[in-house]
C-alpha cells in the first residue's frame, strides 16, 4: 500500500511538471489553432538559464532570493523568446496553410536546441546542491520539502491560470480571440496583441516549468525539451488540446498512467513488459481516448476545426 | 532583341563563372606537385580515433582522443623509426556521438581517410557495428574502453581492445557483492544499451549461479532522468543492494532518487559510471557508491603519476576515465608497426595479435580473440565526495588465467 500510494506521489509530481508544460502548447492551439512545435524547447532554455544563474550566484545570497533571481532570468529570456518566434515564424504566416507553420515551429525548435548546445555545451549541467531538502513523510509515501514546493506552485500558477482566463479583462479578450478571431477583432479586441500576450503567458509558464525541471532533477540538457514536449503535447492531446483544465487534467493522468505503468506493468503482464515499455503503455491509453473521446477528455468537439 | 542580348550575356556570364571555378580547382594540384619533392623524407601515418565529442558523453570521448593526442605527440617528438625511414603520425578524430549510426558513417570516413589503424569507439553499441567495416578494411582497430563481449566475438582479426570486457567485469561485480558485500537480495536495472544490458546480464547470471536472489529487474534508456517509479518498486521489493548497467547521466540522479525516496540499499555499477561527473550529479547523495572500472586505479598504474601530471600540463583538467587506455593503444599500433618494418594495416596487422607491451596501463598483450589478457578490474567506492579504490581484483576465474595472472600483479608491485 505504501508503494502504490508512494507510485501515485511520483505520478502527480511528475505530472504537475507535465502539465505546466502542456499549458503552453494548448492555450497557443486554443487561439490559433497551431502547435508551437518549439515550446518543450523554451522550457529547456529556461531551465538551462535558471542553472546558469544559480551557478554563477552559488550560495553568495540566500537560496529563496538566488532562485527567485534564477526564474525572474528564465521568465525574461523565454518571454523575449516567445514573443521573438511568434513574432518571426508564426505571424508572417498567420494566413498561411497550416502546414507551414507546422514545419516552422519545428526549425525553430531545432535552431533553440542546437543555439543552447552551442551556449551551454553538449554535456549534463548539474545544479550545485544549494538547497538541503527535508523528508516529509506524508502517510507512508516520502517526498522531499523541494518536491513539495514544487507540487504546490505548479497547482498555484494553474489555478491562477484559471482565474485570470475566466475573469481578467485580457482573459476574455482571449476567449473571444479563441471563438472567432474575426469576429473578435470588429468588437475591438487588438488580436494580435491578444496572440502576443499568449505567447508571452506560455512562455513565461514553460520558464516556470523549466526552474522546476531543474530543482526537481537537479541536471540540464540541451536536448532535454525534446521528450519532455513530447510527453506534455500528448498531455494536452489527452485532456482535449485547446482546453485549459484538459491540459491540468492530462498532464496529471500522464504522470499517474506512466508512473503505475512503470511499477506495475511488469508484474500485470507476468513479465512480458518491463518497466521500459511505460512510454508505450501511456500512448496506448492516450489512443484508447481518442477513440472514445476523438476531442480528448475535456475537448469540446466542433465541426470547423476537424 | 534586348532579351536576347540579355540571356547571351547570361550565357557567357555562366560560362565564364564556370570556367572560373574549374580555374579554381586547378590551382591546388600544382601547388602539390611543388611540394612533392619534400615529401617522400617523412612519410605520415593516419592513425584515427572515433568516440562521441559531443552529447552526453562527451566529457569520456574527448578523455580518450585527449589520450590518443599525446601519444601521437609523444611518439612525433621521440621520433619514430619504421624500417629506417623516419615516419610523422597525424591523428584524424571524428565523432560518433555514441550513436551506433553514426559510427558506421564516421568508420567509413576513417577508412576513406586511409587510416593505418583505429582507436575507438568509445561506446560498445558503436564499436560493434564499426568493426565490421575496419574489418573489410583490414584497418587494426582497438578499443580503449568497450567492454561488451561480443565485441571481440565476431571473428575479425582487427578488432582489439585494451580493457577487460563484461564478461570479466559483470561476475567480479556479482562476486564482490556476494561475497564482501554479503548482499543475499539484488535488484539490478539497466539502461537498454549493448553496454548496460551487457554488463547487468552477465551480473545477474554470477548472482544466480552464486546463490543471491535477484528480486526486480528493470529497464529504463539512456535518455531518462526520471526513475522514481521503478525505484518505488524496487523499494517494495526491498533489497540489500541495487547494480545498474548503465552511464553516469542517468547513475548520477539515480543514486539522488533512491535517497529522496528512503532507499537504504547500497549502490553499485560499471566503469561507466565511475566518474567525477557521477558524483556532480547525484550531489551528497554518492556518498557510498560502489563502481568497478577495469584496470588498475589510475594513480596505482605502473606508468600513471606520469601521466596524470602530464595530460594535467597539456590540457589542464583531469584524467576522466579511459585516456591512459587511448594513450597506450597508439603505442601499441607503433610498436607492431617497429616490429613489422611497416605501416601497411596488411603487413603491420600479425603483429598487433602478438604485442608484448608494458604500457601506462601495465603489461599489454592479447588472446586469440583480441581481448586483454589478464586486465585486473578494481572496485571504487565514493568516500568524502571523491572516488577511492577499495580493492584490485584480478579475474582469477577469466579463461586464460593461470601462469600469466602473476603478470600484471608484479606489474603492480612495482
Amino acid at each position: 500500500m505504501d508503494i502504490f500510494l508512494q507510485q501515485i506521489v511520483n505520478g502527480l509530481l511528475l505530472g504537475s511538471i507535465y502539465a505546466l508544460v502542456a499549458l503552453g502548447y494548448t492555450m497557443v492551439y486554443g487561439i490559433l489553432d497551431l502547435l508551437n512545435f518549439a515550446h518543450g524547447d523554451l522550457v529547456m532554455i529556461g531551465a538551462m538559464v535558471a542553472l546558469s544563474v544559480v551557478i554563477a550566484l552559488g550560495s553568495s545570497l540566500p537560496v529563496a532570493i538566488v532562485l527567485l533571481i534564477a526564474t525572474a532570468a528564465a521568465i525574461v529570456v523565454c518571454v523575449a523568446l516567445g514573443l521573438a518566434i511568434e513574432r518571426v515564424a508564426y505571424r508572417p504566416l498567420r494566413r498561411a496553410p497550416r502546414l507551414a507553420p507546422l514545419i516552422t515551429g519545428i526549425g525553430v525548435s531545432i535552431l533553440l536546441q542546437y543555439s543552447a548546445a552551442l551556449v551551454w555545451g553538449r554535456q549534463y549541467i548539474s545544479m550545485p546542491e544549494i538547497i538541503k531538502p527535508e523528508k516529509i513523510v506524508f502517510g507512508g509515501a516520502q517526498i522531499t520539502s523541494t518536491q513539495a514546493f514544487i507540487f504546490v506552485l505548479a497547482c498555484a500558477i494553474m489555478a491562477a491560470l484559471l482565474w485570470f482566463v475566466k475573469s481578467s479583462r485580457m482573459g476574455r479578450a482571449m476567449r473571444a480571440t479563441e471563438q472567432n478571431p474575426d469576429v473578435a477583432g470588429l468588437m475591438g479586441v487588438d488580436t494580435t496583441r491578444v496572440i502576443a500576450f499568449t505567447f508571452a503567458l506560455g512562455a513565461s509558464l514553460g520558464a516556470v516549468a523549466g526552474v522546476m525541471v531543474v530543482l526537481y532533477y537537479g541536471q540540464g540538457h540541451y536536448f532535454m525539451g525534446a521528450m519532455l514536449g513530447l510527453k506534455a503535447f500528448t498531455a494536452a492531446v489527452l485532456g482535449g488540446i485547446g482546453s485549459i483544465p484538459g491540459a491540468m487534467l492530462g498532464g496529471l493522468l500522464l504522470g499517474l498512467i506512466e508512473s503505475l505503468a512503470a511499477g506495475y506493468i511488469g508484474d500485470i503482464t507476468g513479465g512480458l513488459f518491463g518497466s521500459n515499455y511505460r512510454d508505450v503503455f501511456a500512448f496506448f491509453v492516450l489512443v484508447g481516448v481518442l477513440m472514445l473521446r476523438p476531442a480528448g477528455l475535456m475537448g469540446v468537439p466542433s465541426g470547423d476545426r476537424a | 532583341m534586348s532579351r536576347r542580348l540579355l540571356i547571351q550575356s547570361a550565357i557567357a556570364l555562366v560560362t565564364s563563372l564556370a570556367l572560373a571555378a574549374c580555374g579554381d580547382k586547378a590551382p591546388p594540384p600544382a601547388a602539390k606537385k611543388a611540394d612533392a619533392p619534400k615529401a617522400p623524407e617523412v612519410q605520415v601515418v593516419k592513425i584515427g580515433v572515433a568516440s562521441p565529442l559531443t552529447g552526453a558523453q562527451a566529457h569520456i570521448g574527448i578523455d580518450i582522443r585527449n589520450g590518443v593526442q599525446l601519444a601521437i605527440e609523444d611518439a612525433n617528438k621521440a621520433g619514430v623509426n619504421i624500417d629506417g625511414k623516419a615516419v610523422k603520425l597525424e591523428m584524424v578524430a571524428e565523432d560518433d556521438e555514441a550513436n551506433p549510426t553514426k559510427a558506421t558513417t564516421v568508420a567509413q570516413k576513417l577508412v576513406d581517410a586511409k587510416v593505418a589503424a583505429v582507436v575507438g569507439h568509445f561506446n560498445s553499441g558503436a564499436s560493434i557495428p564499426a568493426s565490421k567495416i575496419y574489418a573489410d578494411a583490414g584497418i587494426p582497430q582497438i578499443s580503449p574502453s568497450s567492454t561488451n563481449p561480443d565485441y571481440t566475438l565476431k571473428g575479425y582479426k582487427t578488432t582489439f581492445r585494451v580493457v577487460a570486457h563484461d564478461g570479466q567485469q559483470g561476475p567480479t561485480l556479482a562476486r564482490f557483492a556476494l561475497d564482501k558485500l554479503k548482499a543475499k537480495t539484488i535488484a539490478v536495472i539497466d539502461d537498454s544499451t549493448a553496454y548496460g544490458q551487457g554488463l547487468a546480464d552477465n551480473f545477474e547470471a554470477t548472482i544466480k549461479a552464486g546463490g543471491g536472489k535477484i528480486v526486480a529487474r528493470e529497464h529504463t534508456t539512456d535518455k531518462d532522468t526520471d526513475f522514481k517509479a521503478i525505484l518505488t518498486k524496487i523499494k517494495g521489493r526491498n533489497p540489500d543492494l541495487i547494480m545498474f548497467g548503465g552511464i553516469d547521466p542517468q547513475a548520477g540522479p539515480m543514486k539522488k532518487q533512491m535517497a529522496e525516496l528512503g532507499i537504504k540499499a547500497q549502490f553499485i555499477g560499471g566503469d561507466g559510471m565511475q566518474t567525477p561527473n557521477f558524483i556532480k550529479l547525484a550531489g551528497e547523495s554518492a556518498e557510498g557508491a560502489l563502481a568497478s572500472i577495469p584496470g588498475l586505479p589510475k594513480e596505482t598504474m605502473p606508468g600513471g603519476k606520469e601521466f596524470l601530471a602530464k595530460y594535467k600540463a597539456k590540457f589542464n583538467a583531469e584524467v576522466e576515465l579511459f585516456a591512459p587506455m587511448g594513450y597506450d593503444a597508439v603505442m601499441v599500433f607503433i610498436e607492431a608497426m617497429k616490429r613489422a618494418g611497416s605501416a601497411e594495416p596488411a603487413k603491420f596487422l600479425p603483429e598487433v595479435g602478438k604485442t608484448n607491451y608494458n604500457g601506462v596501463i601495465g603489461p599489454i598483450a592479447f588472446d586469440e580473440k583480441g581481448d586483454l589478457k589478464n586486465g585486473p578490474i578494481t572496485i571504487y567506492v565514493v568516500k568524502g565526495g571523491k572516488w577511492e579504490a577499495l580493492e584490485t581484483v584480478s579475474p582469477g576465474a577469466a579463461p586464460a588465467a593461470g601462469a600469466k595472472a602473476e603478470a600484471p600483479k608484479d606489474a603492480a608491485t612495482k
